[in-house]
């Protein structure tokens, strides 16, 4: 294709890319280094109808509109939103490692600042959840490829309900039935017999209980990819591995998964990133208390009663780099093959 | 408690004047769009304001609970897409930083003769909203189980504490009490209200830096793990709909709840008789000593956009004031614990008018409370679990308000 049809032909992608993707990036890092006007404080008298008039500070809000006015961005803050306590915290962590006695102790005091708790969540749902996907997703697949024709179609349907249900809703559901006065709680309180048992109040239960709906949830993105990739696996290989004596499992070993393998990488990729993003369960299962991620401090800034653009943005940028991190393996791997291919 | 004086009053002379009947509001045209919360006293209003339509008037409204979060950019907006908002204590202190309201004089002067004084919220000497009900949390009890265990109605939180162990110790519940302690808001609004009938207070005084991270704080936390000891191990996921069903499931024997909860709870739908005829209202208990109940009293009022035209503010505050009028709040009388003319309070606003009798404060109008309430909402509930210390708790909530105050200018 002569070089100035593929330009026409590709424009349009381009022109889209940069206002939805590009644009916004860069409007994203550019506002994370910026935060909140000073707010001019002074002493007002507030009259309510509960204890007649008292003094109470306020904001002068003609002062503070004219510093707004002056810088419509807000105080240029530079880095200073990325290394304070809400996001990497660097002098908070060297504090630690001054005074920690011990690695154990240190890992524990790094565990008390907001972002390194939500990323140690965030890893563990990511590295726990993407595997378990892929593994359950290929099992269900070769289940679902196994049956008679007959019911091929109300199973698939209804392995899919997991991902077609809302994952707020999903989550919901499944947060009533681990109450404690739920189905799924009540009747663990009565096989263990620990009244006590709750699976909303422990950390360690509410990670436990976010994985498990995070597979629930996702494991139907497996198993459609791997369906459909199990309908292209070449008919020819796999009789000749029959005739050849191949069990069932050596058939899915050696013919299948290597046949498969794209798709797992491309699970893997979608997963990972999903799942680093992970959001609506901790919504769903008001679990803010044991585990949040980045993506709930985001929401939580924007949400809040003043919300903070500023600090929101730096989470987003550092989103975006911890996402690239994770995914760099998988994507130098890809390259390479496809390097490899085109020699 | 003057106010309470004055609502009775204003509503004997409202009974007396009560009888002309304000059929079409004689408003003339306008556009009056309202953004509140949604709760039945609002949704009351908004009623009242939309029998006012007709004759060039349209009356719109969007009640939702992420109120909050719509409010500063629609206010903005020139022009606002809301003339009117509805607001409680806390969420008109955006507004009025971000200069996105008017000042009500003139319109009070015009049309508001009929409100009591004591319902104008005045910032150095100007209206900025008008309040209409009252809320506060207090004590819900039920008298049959305390009398079942022996023991009086508690006045102090120690007394509930001794209360709930007698409870159990009897066998009658494992899980007697419980507040709305879901982490984030929730907690903090308990915090709040405890660390205040403490006696303490949450900034050094006028500066916006923090000061909870000392004895009084401590003593607050304590008493409230000492309190979610004798709640469902649930106890961090429970916000007002969670305690409300489990009061009314006849699962708990004293609770902290909102008084806005109290007509839902006595109307006996969802719950038995039996909970129902026992459920007494009971003012704040006080604590540590304090004389003042721990509790917060909260009003919730209507504002003006500053950005609409001065034809749509009047409208506007017309359209609140015949929704306001005495013949509607007598007619919602059990909705609320209206502030305005022509309440009678009822059974289900003894709490808050008890809790108010005996001096509770207003919850903080601070400017930087809103920050200060979101750190320690995410901070103390790892104390409560039991994997960090109170001192550590506070830092911790002082540090995250720190770098809050910080980052949206409150503090350099």
């Amino acid at each position: 294709m002569p070089h100035r049809t593929f330009f026409w032909f590709i424009l349009p992608s381009l022109v889209a890319m940069a206002l939805f993707i590009a644009f916004p990036l860069v409007s994203v890092v550019a506002q994370s280094l910026f935060v909140e006007h000073e707010q001019v404080l002074i002493e007002s008298e507030v009259c309510d109808p509960f204890t007649g008039c008292r003094k109470e500070l306020t904001v002068d809000a003609v002062a503070t509109a004219q510093l707004r006015e002056a810088q419509p961005l807000g105080r240029f803050n530079g880095l200073g939103t990325y290394t304070d306590l809400n996001h990497l915290a660097f002098a908070e962590v060297a504090e630690a490692w001054r005074t920690s006695e011990g690695l154990v102790d240190f890992g524990g005091q790094l565990m008390n600042l907001p972002f390194y708790k939500a990323l140690a969540f965030t890893l563990t749902y990511t590295f726990v959840v993407t595997p378990l996907v892929i593994v359950l997703g290929l099992a269900i697949a070769l289940g679902v490829n196994g049956l008679p024709k007959l019911f091929k179609g109300p199973t698939i349907f209804v392995s899919l309900l997991p991902m077609i249900v809302t994952p707020l809703i999903g989550s919901l559901i499944l947060f009533w039935m681990i109450d404690a006065r739920g189905i799924i709680g009540s009747s663990l309180q009565e096989l263990t017999g620990d009244p006590n048992l709750s699976l909303k109040a422990s950390p360690a239960l509410t990670w436990l209980t976010l994985i498990v709906y995070g597979v629930w949830h996702s494991a139907p993105f497996g198993f459609i990819v791997f369906y459909a990739g199990l309908q292209t696996v070449p008919s020819e290989t796999l009789e000749a591995a029959i005739v050849d004596g191949a069990s069932r499992w050596e058939r899915i070993r050696y013919v299948v998964i290597p046949h498969m393998a794209p798709l797992v990488v491309f699970v893997t990729l979608i997963q990972l990133m999903d799942n680093f993003r992970v959001f609506e369960p901790i919504v769903g299962f008001s679990a803010a208390a044991n585990a949040t991620s980045l993506s709930y401090f985001i929401y939580a800034d924007l949400t809040d009663i003043n919300a903070r653009f500023g600090s929101a943005a730096a989470t987003s940028v550092l989103t975006v780099i911890g996402v690239a991190i994770l995914l760099a393996p998988v994507l130098v791997r890809t390259w390479r093959d496809f390097n490899r291919k085109r020699a | 408690m003057q106010f309470w004086k004055t609502t009775a009053a204003a509503s004997a002379l409202a009974l007396l004047s009560g009888t002309t009947a304000m059929a079409a509001c004689g408003i003339g045209a306008g556009n009056v769009t309202i953004l509140g919360n949604d709760f039945p006293a609002l949704q009351a209003v908004v009623a009242g304001a939309k029998a006012c339509e007709g004759d060039g008037l349209t009356v719109e409204a969007n009640l939702t609970t992420e109120h909050d979060k719509l409010q500063v950019a629609a206010l903005t907006a020139d022009p606002a897409q809301y003339s009117v908002k509805f607001v409680a204590t806390s969420s008109i202190v955006p507004l009025l930083q971000n200069d996105l309201i008017r000042p009500l004089d003139e319109l009070v002067a015009q049309y508001g003769q009929g409100l009591n004084p004591s319902q104008l919220i005045k910032i150095d000497g100007k209206v900025m909203a008008v309040a209409f009900m009252s809320n506060a949390q207090h004590l819900y009890y039920r008298s049959d189980i305390l009398a079942q265990a022996g023991v009086e109605a508690p006045a102090t939180y120690e007394d509930v504490l001794a209360a709930a162990q007698a409870i159990k110790d009897a066998g009658i519940m494992e899980h007697p009490v419980a507040l709305n302690t879901m982490t984030g808001w929730n907690l903090a609004e308990e915090f709040v209200n405890m660390h205040l009938g403490m006696g303490g207070s949450f900034f050094e005084p006028g500066t916006a830096q923090p000061a909870i991270n000392n004895e009084t704080g401590v003593k607050t936390l304590e008493m409230l793990k000492a309190l979610v000891g004798y709640s469902n191990p649930d106890y961090l996921t429970f916000d007002s709909n969670a305690t409300q069903a489990l009061w009314e499931a006849g699962e708990l024997a004293m609770a902290t709840m909102w008084g806005s909860r109290a007509g839902g709870i006595l109307d006996g739908e969802g719950s038995t008789d039996a909970v129902v005829s026992a459920t007494m209202l009971a003012g704040a208990p006080t604590v540590g000593g304090g004389a003042t109940p721990a509790t917060t009293l909260w009003w919730d009022g209507f504002v003006i956009a500053k950005n609409v035209s001065d034809e749509d503010a009047a409208a506007s505050f017309q359209a609140m004031m015949a929704a306001l009028s005495p013949e509607n709040i007598a007619a919602n009388n059990d909705a609320a614990v209206w502030l305005a003319p022509g309440y009678t309070p009822g059974p289900a606003a003894a709490g808050v008018i008890a809790s108010a009798r005996g001096g509770a404060q207003p919850y903080p109008m601070a400017p930087s409370m809103g920050l200060m309430h979101t750190a320690l909402g995410n901070n103390i509930s790892e104390y409560l679990q039991g994997s960090e210390s109170a001192e550590q708790a506070l830092a911790d909530a002082e540090a995250a308000y720190v770098a809050a105050a910080k980052e949206a200018g409150f503090l350099n």
